[in-house]
């Protein structure tokens, strides 16, 4: 058998471990869907009105502007989770046993991130079923919705490499799990609620050049008005920019943590 | 030791809620960083919903022209949530280490073992409390003048009770800290079930509807009044009203919870 089907075997056999895992406890689940929901529910009844403000984007609603904060916010939270997932697997020993297996290294972080893509996934399909559900139009048709739903999902893994970077320089699954306010601060600060020109300063500036932002817009932009080559492009630029982050930072990590074991 | 004997039977009951009190200061004078995450979380999203819907003033319907004025309220009472919704994690963590067994063992009455925590999660949300108003005010929120502030004051320890008993509730109910996030996600909703975000008349149809029947809505109003104009006993009665009977219905809850584990 070829290396490379060896390598896509285990991370196959790891990525459906992480899927099962995540889907079995509902304490990984829950906040990554029920929090968004809950949040996405509650802004789109209580700022409704804001879609009157004048230079407010054309949107048939303000649940349908707010589809792609709620996705954004749920698969930080998936990426934060994949995180907390592998941290406790450094604290059970179940990576230590890992290393010392015939597998390649980035078998086990790639077997991880795909447990984290497939909640994002899971998250956009949600959001969007959700939308539908309650009248949002998703004007970018069903390619739109496919390109929503790959950002989503790329951007998910993207993330869960920072949070598996993490994971593996601490092996402490409280660290991760103290960064979950983080996640709060760097959604609130893009443009993932609210037009970015709407904002107040300095949060309006500081949205301006957070990486989230392009990624939300490329969601948003097929959900709201349809596909526009340069919004997804700048969304794809953005998140390749993420996930070539999560990888220099992830491979350091593993060396420290092959390191120090 | 005789004199201790013949303690009447209040003071003694004085000296245990007192107690319960000061070994929920020792927690957090111990573990100074088990306080962050109830002060954090409001401060967060009083930050962050600032700076995301701040232009929301610019709509027709809103009384104040700063939104740090509008949200600032919500922050103190997610604060007082967040606290009350510890005191019940704490309870789970005591329960499962033993603690609670040894407690209800005592002759100590059950409503005294309960005053003593919700008393003890009241008086340590004035932390979170006191912490984001003296963020919001450098930034642009209204002074509310000192009946403003301590009507705000009374309505934020009395929701930390509140949540402190909904918390217990479930804690002595699931006997586990997994339980922990019922108790902060429904505290949170809760309060953001009200006009956390608008004013009534701006929100938008179910949420109008749950607002309206909402009892914290009214503690809400009474919590902004001072914040956003100037403090009535019209817009007072209501929030005390609504505050004391969900403490009434709440804390017979966690109380009959109390003695069904002592059974």
């Amino acid at each position: 058998m070829s290396r490379v089907v060896v390598n896509a075997r285990v991370v196959w056999a790891l990525g459906m471990r992480s899927v099962r895992q995540t889907f079995r406890r509902p304490q990984l689940i829950a906040p990554i869907i029920v929090f968004p929901t809950l949040l996405l529910a509650i802004q789109t009844g209580g700022a409704g009105a804001a879609i009157s403000l004048p230079g407010f984007p054309e949107v048939q609603s303000f649940l349908q502007f707010m589809l792609a904060g709620a996705m954004m916010q749920s698969l930080m939270l998936a990426g934060n989770s994949g995180g907390i997932a592998l941290a406790v697997d450094i604290e059970m020993g179940f990576t230590d046993r890992l290393f010392s297996a015939p597998i390649p290294r980035f078998a086990i972080v790639l077997g991880r991130l795909a447990g984290t893509a497939a909640l994002g996934l899971f998250a956009a399909l949600w959001f969007l079923a959700i939308g539908l559900i309650f009248g949002a139009e998703i004007e970018g048709g069903v390619a739109g919705a496919l390109v929503a739903i790959l950002l989503v999902t790329a951007a998910a893994m993207a993330v869960g490499g920072l949070g598996a970077a993490i994971a593996l320089r601490t092996g402490r699954a409280s660290v991760v799990q103290g960064l979950f306010p983080l996640v709060f601060v760097i959604v609130f600060l893009s443009s993932a609620f609210f037009p970015q020109e709407l904002m107040i300063e300095p949060a309006k500036t500081i949205a301006a050049y957070n990486p989230i932002s392009f990624v939300v817009e490329g969601v948003r932009e097929p959900i709201i008005a349809g596909i526009e080559a340069d919004t997804t492009l700048y969304a794809v630029l953005t998140i390749l920019g993420i996930v070539l982050v999560g990888l220099v930072l992830s491979s350091r990590a593993l060396r420290h943590r092959l390191r120090v074991g | 030791m005789e004199g201790r004997l013949e303690m009447p039977a209040w003071r003694a009951n004085l000296a245990t809620i007192g107690a319960l009190m000061a070994r929920a200061k020792n927690e957090l004078v111990r573990v100074p960083g088990a306080a962050i995450p109830g002060v954090l979380a409001p401060t967060i999203f009083f930050l962050g919903l600032n700076g995301v819907f701040g232009a929301l003033t610019q709509l027709q319907g809103f009384t104040t022209s700063t939104y740090e004025s509008f949200i600032i309220p919500i922050s103190m009472l997610q604060g007082a949530g967040f606290t009350g919704a510890a005191a019940g994690v704490n309870l789970a963590r005591d329960y499962e280490i033993g603690w609670i067994d040894r407690l209800l063992a005592s002759p100590a009455p059950r409503w005294v073992l309960l005053t003593g925590t919700v008393l003890a999660a009241s008086a340590r949300a004035v932390i979170p409390a006191t912490f984001v108003f003296a963020i919001a005010l450098p930034l642009g929120a209204q002074w509310p003048g000192v009946d403003g502030l301590l009507v705000a004051y009374l309505m934020v320890v009395a929701t930390a009770a509140v949540a402190a008993c909904w918390s217990s509730f479930l804690a002595l109910r699931y006997k586990s800290q997994s339980a922990a996030p019922l108790m902060q996600a429904g505290m949170l909703a809760a309060i953001l079930l009200t006009t956390a975000y608008a004013p009534l008349a701006l929100m938008q149809g179910w949420l109008q509807d749950v607002a309206e029947v909402n009892p914290l809505t009214e503690v809400v109003e009474a919590t902004r009044q001072g914040f956003v104009g100037s403090v009535t006993w019209a817009d007072t009665w209501p929030g005390i009203v609504a505050i004391v009977g969900l403490l009434a219905v709440l804390a017979l809850l966690a109380l009959r919870e109390m003695r069904r584990t002592a059974r």
